[in-house]
């Protein structure tokens, strides 16, 4: 590894994982030189808590006329699919440029965890930067606002949960999917639970939470063996009292930074953590990346990264700018990830489940559409189906560049690599995953770094992290 | 060549390939195949007669079974349905008491020659009614509160069965796959345009890392995931294209997308593929506001097709072979709401359509609408009973490996 290179490989797992990657101009950064130092860095960049606001109008509030007529109809519909494009595209930008790598890869987190579909994306956003100034503040907290913003509100029907009839939905998904996780409570919790939040709406009018008392149960309940006139805020405590959900939490973490498959040991040491501290999740995480087990060797460059890790990487190492944002979200559903759209209440599976047959090859053909218009220069030995294929694919550049409009930097890219370094090493720090020799030997053979770094993203070891 | 969904931005010069390929030495035997992917071409075409298909269609949003099959002999469903019912005129009548959704006109030649089966009631204990639960529950064949991460068909692709071994087993005409068609090590494919595929697995920088590694030996881990799914891709797309290709499918059919899907599917069945599971979809099901046009436009969107396929088979010979089987993830409310519409609801039919059927036509009981579970139909078959007598009797495999709990079937086929 020539000099400059030498980042120790903990600090590009560490970036890998609580960031979306080191870039080549991190190289520098005398921080990078040590874990602890490397750490303390990322959570100085997200100190700051900076919400999005690129949504400014709440299109449910405006006045509309008794009968609409239909192109009134779809003109209102027409601005709330602009809306819904430029928040996905804005937050899909801002994860591409922002130095608070941390908190954004938290609020993602947090994104799927408390995963909403609504077609509001005024409440959308809101919800969003709820998530995004408790990311890395108090679980409890960011519990209590998340379940009384509008948007979780009105996707889990709680502004239907009402005295004489309730709605079980929000009660039901609150403990499976937010906090205990499933077969941790009964039928009749579900019910008891429901009761204690009837009542918990949201004005219409003004889009603010609300709580109604006509409509909310105030009677006693019996829930996990405790009984008491219960509101949802009574509920909420309980459920976070039960050590369970820091565990519930605290696994879903583990599977997020360290390894498909959990280790009990390790989760068990980081919900002792997480509930001594009251929830409090900056705590959790230090422990977590100062942790041994965290640079395991099984652990490093074994997590498939998710379509919106994949393409904000990627942005932020070649410093891609899109002419045309609206193809951030014709690759996000081709790849199967749109934000703000997840595919119902929990989310999205994660893990291998962004991997099959199709979106694999689209994963691996994607880098190279962003940034040399889908040409991936070969080096090997090519066949005339093989050049066929390459002439072919040439002269599709010119259509590829008109349609996708990216622009990566490549010299920005190329002039932060020290002098004499090799293909390979160049590769050694763009991926996370071990590499084979065949793979060193191919990039090795590659005329210049440009060709090279072509090939390098094109692998499926850059799909890893 | 490389196409994005949705998108038809990159211009596909198929016709030049095509051209290209008939002049090269591809045809002469130039390219050179890896070993490993030989076998999966070793099949011939001539050694598959009798080879059972099983065609899964899926109808997303929750289907309403009452203004499909029409029960307009019980007073009630008029009744309960002031504005939505269809007239008792413009049914096609199957029996006294159940008739055809009038956009389903093109299925009444089926019907009528024995090809068509009507199962009634279908659905399981404590139904839910969220399009989410209720169709994870139809495809990963579960219990009501039981959460399982893989579906029935990818099951029966684990359960490695003689027929099942390959990654084409079972093959879904869409862009991705669903998680019917997901089990823990097998896995379906999502072919949606063959020649796509195919193109998209051309890429020289790809075929060399595809070859890289034939002999490797491949980890558990995920980075040997996706090279072992890499190499099935290739293998599965490269099969696909070569079998299908040589088939042109002469049967007329609707132009629509998902008559394409079938019309692709016959393709796969006639070209010899040695495929034995294929899943369609078709949504716009959820049918909450102004229920008769848009149910409407979606039956006749599926009748037209189905009936087309069925034809296509029954001429070219392979409908004493395939099986047919359509279902949704819930019906719908017996009543109807305020905005001339249904909400979620429970039981719902299953059509099923094939050359041997055991017992065609209405294979049970029209539902009941007076016992109903607080407005919504009781089930009468388990929708596992139905996959059962699939697993059993068509895709000969023991039921109760792959869901979990022995299930009698029933006399279908």
């Amino acid at each position: 590894m020539s000099e400059q290179m030498n980042i120790p490989t903990q600090v590009k797992h560490l970036y890998a994982r609580a960031g979306f990657g080191l870039r080549l101009e991190d190289l520098r950064d005398p921080a990078n030189t040590s874990i602890k130092r490397a750490v303390k860095k990322l959570f100085e960049n997200s100190a700051n808590f900076e919400p999005i606001n690129i949504v400014d109008e709440n299109l449910d509030l405006r006045r509309k006329p008794a009968m609409q007529s239909s192109d009134e109809k779809r003109a209102l519909q027409e601005e709330r699919n602009r809306q819904e494009r430029l928040l996905n595209q804005g937050w899909v930008q801002y994860l591409s440029e922002t130095s608070a790598q941390l908190r954004e890869k938290m609020t993602l987190f947090w994104h799927n965890h408390f995963a909403c579909n609504i077609g509001n994306p005024q409440y959308a956003q809101e919800l969003n930067n709820i998530e995004r100034a408790n990311a890395l503040g108090n679980f409890k907290t960011m519990l209590l606002q998340v379940s009384q913003s509008p948007a979780m509100l009105q996707f889990l029907n709680n502004q239907q949960n009402q005295k004489d009839h309730p709605n079980e939905n929000f009660a039901r998904e609150l403990m499976e999917l937010f906090t205990l996780g499933r077969g941790n409570y009964t039928e009749q919790d579900i019910k008891e639970s429901a009761r204690a939040f009837t009542g918990w709406a949201f004005n219409g009018n003004t889009g603010t939470f609300r709580f109604n008392p006509r409509t909310h149960d105030d009677g006693p309940k019996t829930f996990f063996g405790q009984t008491g006139n219960f509101k949802g805020e009574d509920i909420l405590d309980i459920l976070t009292a039960n050590k369970q959900t820091a565990v519930f939490i605290c696994t879903k973490l583990y599977r997020y930074f360290v390894n498909d498959v959990p280790d009990a040991n390790n989760i068990k040491q980081m919900a002792d953590v997480f509930y001594k501290a009251n929830y409090e999740i900056e705590p959790l995480l230090e422990f977590m990346f100062l942790a041994d087990w965290f640079y395991a060797d099984k652990n490093v460059g074994n997590l498939v990264k998710s379509p919106i890790e994949l393409l904000a990487g990627l942005n932020r190492q070649f410093y891609v700018v899109y002419d045309n944002p609206a193809v951030l979200m014709q690759f996000q559903r081709t790849l199967g990830q749109v934000l703000f759209k997840p595919p119902n209440v929990a989310g999205w599976p994660g893990g291998r489940n962004w991997i099959d047959s199709s979106t694999l090859m689209y994963r691996m053909k994607i880098p190279s559409t962003i940034l040399n218009a889908g040409v991936i220069d070969f080096t090997g030995k090519a066949t005339p189906e093989d050049e066929a294929y390459i002439a072919s694919q040439r002269k599709q550049q010119l259509n590829i560049i008109k349609r996708v409009q990216t622009q990566p930097d490549w010299t920005r890219f190329l002039k932060n690599i020290p002098a004499n370094t090799s293909p390979a090493q160049v590769a050694a720090f763009i991926l996370e995953p071990k590499l084979s020799k065949g793979i060193i030997d191919d990039i090795n053979k590659s005329a210049d770094i440009k060709t090279a770094v072509m090939q390098i993203v094109s692998t499926p070891e850059y799909q890893l992290c | 060549m490389y196409q994005l969904r949705n998108t038809s931005y990159v211009k596909e010069e198929v016709m030049e390939r095509r051209d290209f390929l008939k002049s090269t030495a591809l045809i002469s035997g130039a390219y050179m195949m890896p070993a490993f992917l030989k076998p999966f071409e070793a099949m011939a075409k001539g050694e598959l007669t009798g080879y059972k298909n099983l065609v899964i269609i899926q109808l997303s949003g929750g289907n309403d079974g009452l203004n499909t099959i029409i029960p307009y002999g019980n007073d009630i469903y008029y009744q309960k349905r002031k504005t939505i019912a269809i007239n008792k005129p413009e049914i096609i009548t199957l029996s006294d008491m159940q008739g055809l959704n009038p956009n389903l006109s093109a299925l009444k030649e089926i019907y009528d020659q024995g090809w068509m089966s009507i199962i009634n009631s279908v659905g399981y204990p404590n139904p839910d009614r969220s399009h989410f639960r209720s169709m994870d529950i139809w495809q990963t064949a579960s219990d009501s509160n039981q959460f399982l991460t893989t579906g029935w068909i990818g099951r029966y692709l684990d359960s490695n069965c003689q027929s099942c071994k390959n990654p084409y087993t079972a093959i879904e005409v869409d862009d991705t796959l669903s998680l019917a068609m997901k089990g823990t090590n097998m896995k379906g494919i999502a072919v949606q345009d063959p020649n796509k595929l195919y193109q998209a697995t051309r890429e020289p920088f790809f075929k060399d890392l595809v070859s890289e590694h034939d002999n490797a030996h491949l980890n558990e881990d995920n980075l040997g995931y996706l090279y072992k799914t890499m190499i099935e891709t290739y293998s599965s797309a490269d099969y696909i294209q070569k079998t299908s290709k040589v088939y042109n499918v002469t049967a007329p059919y609707p132009t629509t997308g998902f008559a394409n899907q079938l019309k692709n599917v016959s393709k796969f069945i006639n070209s010899g593929l040695q495929t034995r599971v294929y899943y369609v979809s078709l949504s716009g099901f959820d049918t909450h506001v102004g229920q008769q046009n848009q149910q409407g436009r979606q039956l006749k969107i599926y009748g037209d097709a189905v009936a087309a396929f069925v034809k296509d088979l029954k001429q070219t010979g392979k409908l004493d072979d395939t099986l047919i089987m359509t279902f949704s993830e819930f019906g719908r409310r017996v009543e109807q709401n305020a905005s001339n519409g249904t909400d979620h609801g429970t039981a719902n039919n299953v059509l099923i359509f094939g050359g041997k059927l055991k017992k065609s036509g209405i294979f049970n009981e029209a539902p009941d609408l007076t016992q109903l579970d607080n407005g919504d139909l009781k089930y009468k078959v388990d929708f596992r009973d139905v996959y059962a007598t699939l697993l059993d009797k068509w895709l000969d495999v023991n039921n109760s490996q792959i869901l979990n709990k022995n299930f009698t079937g029933l006399g279908l086929v």
